[in-house]
């Protein structure tokens, strides 16, 4: 899983900020088609976007585009226009059921085809933001192979529970659990919502821990102030690390050796935790550790 | 097909404000703060454009505020499609 620790929110209609997007130093960028833009400029936004998707070089830095809902009259003209111009994936607002995500598949797939692209080339980013969307969201995660990502939409969520969002954050405990939990069994990636206090980095902080020590793979941000917070939140710890190296190191030379049985520093490692060594490992090399450092 | 006046796009830095008026001819008028040393370049563009979608005679305004090439394109593609939908 290529790692997408911070997803920034850029506007779909401020070519200022779009023709910056590589540069801000986040893993990936959410361009911005629906609550970022007003209703008269859909179209010059939509425009825009699929502009600088053609001509823009994004670099390392993954690009996805958040459409207007199914419930819109946006909702087919934005996968109209943005599909052909590749974005990674597209993000879904407001996904309740297996069929709202069956409905842009089979909308997504008509269009790929027109335009002879491979069915399948955009991904899905599906946004649970209602209690019914949880409810549904590993049926939601596996109604598609196009779906890479379940992403938790924090304020419309309270909203629809009728709750206020705290700086603890308990009301989204229990959602944040079920999204990892539903993301992970699919296999695919979790994405936390967004904090919405630019001028609160020390609660940024303290909940990208807590969202990284649930099983998240990325949060997204609002401003690029709240990238570098983020990724610290994803640092490997040292030591964690360096066992890392000596599990992956020592899962290779069993491979060779045709060994069935591994043991690292005395204790049997099995398959699942050579898969999360690894992960930790690449997530290690973004902050420039070394495995073979002897602690 | 007839045309009506339109806008889009914004006087904000890195955008362009591109407006449309129906004229018997072509005409093109470039502002912008680095004089006119993109004037001509983007007048192609636009003639390519507006001979794309097949509308030759309009009048055309466009304040650059050191927008790019892409951000040129699209806004003058949604003001035309802004100009033909107010028929």
């Amino acid at each position: 899983m290529k790692p997408r620790r911070s997803m920034l929110y850029m506007p779909g209609n401020s070519p200022g900020m779009l023709q910056h997007a590589p540069v801000f130093g986040a893993d990936s960028v959410l361009l911005d088609l629906e609550d970022a833009v007003a209703v008269a400029e859909k179209d010059a936004a939509r425009r825009l976007v699929a502009h600088f998707l053609r001509v823009l070089d994004f670099g390392r830095v993954e690009v996805t585009v958040r459409i207007n809902g199914a419930d819109t009259p946006y909702f087919e003209t934005d996968l109209e226009e943005i599909i052909p111009a590749r974005p990674s994936a597209v993000r879904l607002p407001k996904c309740q059921s297996p069929g709202d995500v069956l409905r842009a598949d089979a909308l997504m797939t008509t269009i790929e085809e027109r335009h002879g692209m491979e069915a399948g080339t955009v991904g899905i980013h599906a946004m649970l933001e209602t209690a019914r969307g949880l409810e549904h969201a590993f049926e939601i995660a596996t109604a598609s192979p196009r779906v890479k990502a379940l992403t938790l939409g924090g304020q419309d969520l309270t909203a629809d529970l009728g709750v206020q969002k705290t700086r603890e954050g308990w009301e989204l405990f229990y959602a944040r659990g079920r999204v990892v939990m539903a993301a992970r069994a699919a296999g695919i990636a979790a994405f936390d919502t967004v904090w919405t206090d630019v001028d609160d980095p020390e609660g940024l902080a303290a909940e990208a821990k807590q969202i990284v020590e649930m099983g998240f793979t990325g949060k997204a941000a609002i401003h690029p102030s709240q990238i570098p917070v983020i990724h610290e939140a994803f640092r490997p710890d040292p030591r964690e690390f360096r066992r890392a190296w000596r599990i992956v190191t020592a899962a290779e030379e069993a491979e060779r050796q045709g060994k069935g049985v591994l043991l690292v520093d005395g204790r049997m490692v099995d398959g699942p935790i050579v898969v999360r060594a690894q992960r930790l490992l690449d997530l290690g090399v973004l902050y420039g550790m070394e495995g073979d450092e002897t602690a | 097909m007839r045309y009506e006046a339109a806008q889009a796009g914004t006087l904000e830095s890195s955008d362009c404000l591109v407006t449309l008026a129906p004229s018997g001819e072509f005409s093109f008028e470039y502002r912008s703060g680095n004089g006119g040393l993109f004037a001509e370049r983007t007048e192609a563009m636009v003639r390519e454009i507006l001979e794309r979608y097949g509308t030759p005679c309009l009048r055309v305004q466009i304040s650059d505020q050191g927008a790019l090439e892409a951000t040129l394109r699209a806004r003058l593609e949604i003001a035309l499609e802004r100009a033909l939908r107010k028929e």
